[in-house]
């Protein structure tokens, strides 16, 4: 009786040894996943978390938040969209002679710069920030000039969150404008629709689906927006102390404040993600 | 008499155009292999891209001049196009579809007017579907509906039955020969069917390369084929 050829064997090992893989490091990941939600919920009952929640620090974190973040949203839907489908006009459009190739490639690295803050380190993005409108910065004697000191203030706040989230926002809309199909635009065009009625009517309403996805994910962004908004508009309660500071004051003092405002955070995430995903689908 | 000449040379994109044809009330079958240079003709009609020579006039207007430096925007050539799959808009109902291009004083009024040419193109029971509801017939009645709405000058179709079904082809072509017949628009028809050009029964233009090979009625193709294209496509065959 001679052994099972090789050829079986290893099948034999491989039915049981790569399932077997597949579930210890996957469900090493899903752990990491799950562990620290868990945490987050269900580390310290319910009566100790709402009591956290009276704590003086909330309130104004809470509503500062809400504010600046639907600030930030506005300004980069009032800019994005236009920016946007004017750098995905201007990257597909072919045939044209002369000099399009060059405008095109022009175009091509202007998405990239404005794409760039998705991979900019937050701490490097409060430098950057503080560089161009702090007091020292590019623009700091014109703006001390004009009376403005951007720096520490509400406005701040805004201006960090923006720059930190519009890439999102603006990746999002400028894929789904360049997926418009183009006979769709030259039609519209032949019945005689002028540039802005193109953008209101046909590619907005049209890629709305991701437009809204993208303004979700910025939102997202904005709203834990913690490193850029330290270095750049400081952590004073009420003024420029947004939830995520909060979060990182209280932790100094109080791990239970901590937890009931990561909570918060959390839930207004959430809410606003439902409300958009359901907005869109409309 | 309404008009439409169109001379063009250049590049715009791969492809060298070297075309001149005028369309009058009968339509222009533009026909050629694929790659031929006969959508890229359309869309410097269109004023989609720009050739380096050429001009294109409607009725006495320039539209196009290279040597005057005239290059008027797609939006006011007043040229109705009809892409090949037709590109009715996904987000509205047929009425406002081809109410899109209608330039009226009032919502009322526009729609008026919509409904009023659907009742022409006997496709007033569509008004208030979308166009993913549509049938390939259903599609082309809306698409024709909207371009003629707008009251264009001229009319341009790319492959108007190339993405639908044999069995749907039939009756498609016999509607729209009929139709642009009634309308007596200067059109240009681009196709590689013969049937096709059989029915619209107008001059035949072939494109080969970018540049005109043949030209003629039908009959005079059959006659003496230019080209090894043009016999295949007077047989029948599928060119």
């Amino acid at each position: 009786m001679s052994a099972a050829p090789p050829a079986a064997r290893r099948r034999a090992f491989l039915a049981i040894a790569w399932p077997g893989a597949i579930g210890l490091l996957s469900g090493l990941l899903l752990l990491l996943a799950a562990l620290p939600i868990a945490g987050l919920l269900f580390s310290a009952p319910p009566r100790q978390l709402l009591a956290g929640l009276s704590d003086p620090l909330v309130l104004p974190a809470l509503r500062l938040t809400v504010f600046t973040t639907t600030v930030s949203l506005l300004v980069i839907l009032a800019c994005g969209t236009p920016l946007a489908w004017v750098i995905a006009r201007r990257t597909i459009q072919v045939g044209q002679v002369g000099r399009v190739g060059q405008a095109s490639r022009t175009w091509r690295v202007l998405e990239t710069l404005v794409e760039l803050p998705v991979v900019l380190p937050p701490a490097v993005a409060g430098v950057a920030l503080l560089l161009a409108f702090g007091r020292r910065g590019l623009l700091g004697p014109g703006l001390a000039a004009a009376g403005i000191g951007l720096p520490f203030t509400r406005a701040a706040v805004v201006v960090a969150q923006t720059f930190v989230a519009a890439p999102f926002y603006l990746q999002a809309a400028i894929a789904a404008f360049r997926r418009l199909d183009p006979d769709l635009i030259l039609v519209a065009r032949t019945l005689g629709a002028s540039p802005p009625r193109l953008l209101f009517t046909v590619a907005i309403p049209i890629s709305w689906p991701s437009l809204a996805g993208g303004a979700a994910m910025s939102w997202a962004r904005a709203l834990g927006e913690f490193g850029a908004t330290l270095m750049f508009a400081g952590n004073m309660s009420g003024r420029t102390q947004t939830l995520p500071l909060a979060i990182y004051t209280a932790l100094a003092s109080d791990l239970r404040t901590a937890q009931s405002l990561s909570i918060l955070l959390v839930a207004v995430a959430f809410a606003l993600l439902v409300a958009i995903r359901a907005g869109a689908r409309r | 008499m309404s008009l439409l000449e169109v001379s063009l040379q250049g590049t715009a994109g791969v492809l060298p155009i070297d075309v001149a044809f005028r369309a009058q009330a009968a339509p222009l079958v533009l026909v050629g292999p694929n790659g031929a240079g006969k959508t890229q003709t359309l869309m410097m009609i269109l004023g989609a891209t720009r050739p380096s020579h050429g001009r294109v006039t409607l009725d006495g207007t320039p539209l196009f001049n290279a040597g005057g430096r005239l290059d008027l925007p797609v939006e006011q050539r007043r040229i109705g196009f009809l892409p090949q799959r037709y590109a009715l808009f996904p987000h509205l109902d047929v009425l406002a579809n081809v109410g899109y291009g209608i330039a009226a004083p009032s919502r009322e009024e526009r729609r008026r007017l919509a409904r009023e040419m659907l009742r022409e193109l006997d496709a007033e029971a569509l008004a208030p579907r979308r166009p993913s509801e549509l049938s390939g017939g259903e599609t082309q009645r809306v698409a024709l509906a909207r371009a003629l709405a707008s009251r264009p000058r001229a009319l341009l179709l790319d492959e108007p039955l190339a993405a639908f079904d044999i069995s749907l082809r039939r009756d498609m072509r016999r509607f729209l020969a009929e139709r642009l017949r009634a309308w007596s628009l200067p059109t240009v028809v681009v196709t590689h069917d013969r049937a096709d050009a059989e029915a619209l029964d107008g001059d035949v233009v072939v494109l080969e390369g970018g540049a005109i090979v043949q030209r003629g009625r039908l009959a005079e193709l059959a006659a003496h084929p230019a080209t090894a294209f043009v016999k295949r496509l007077v047989s029948g065959a599928d060119p």
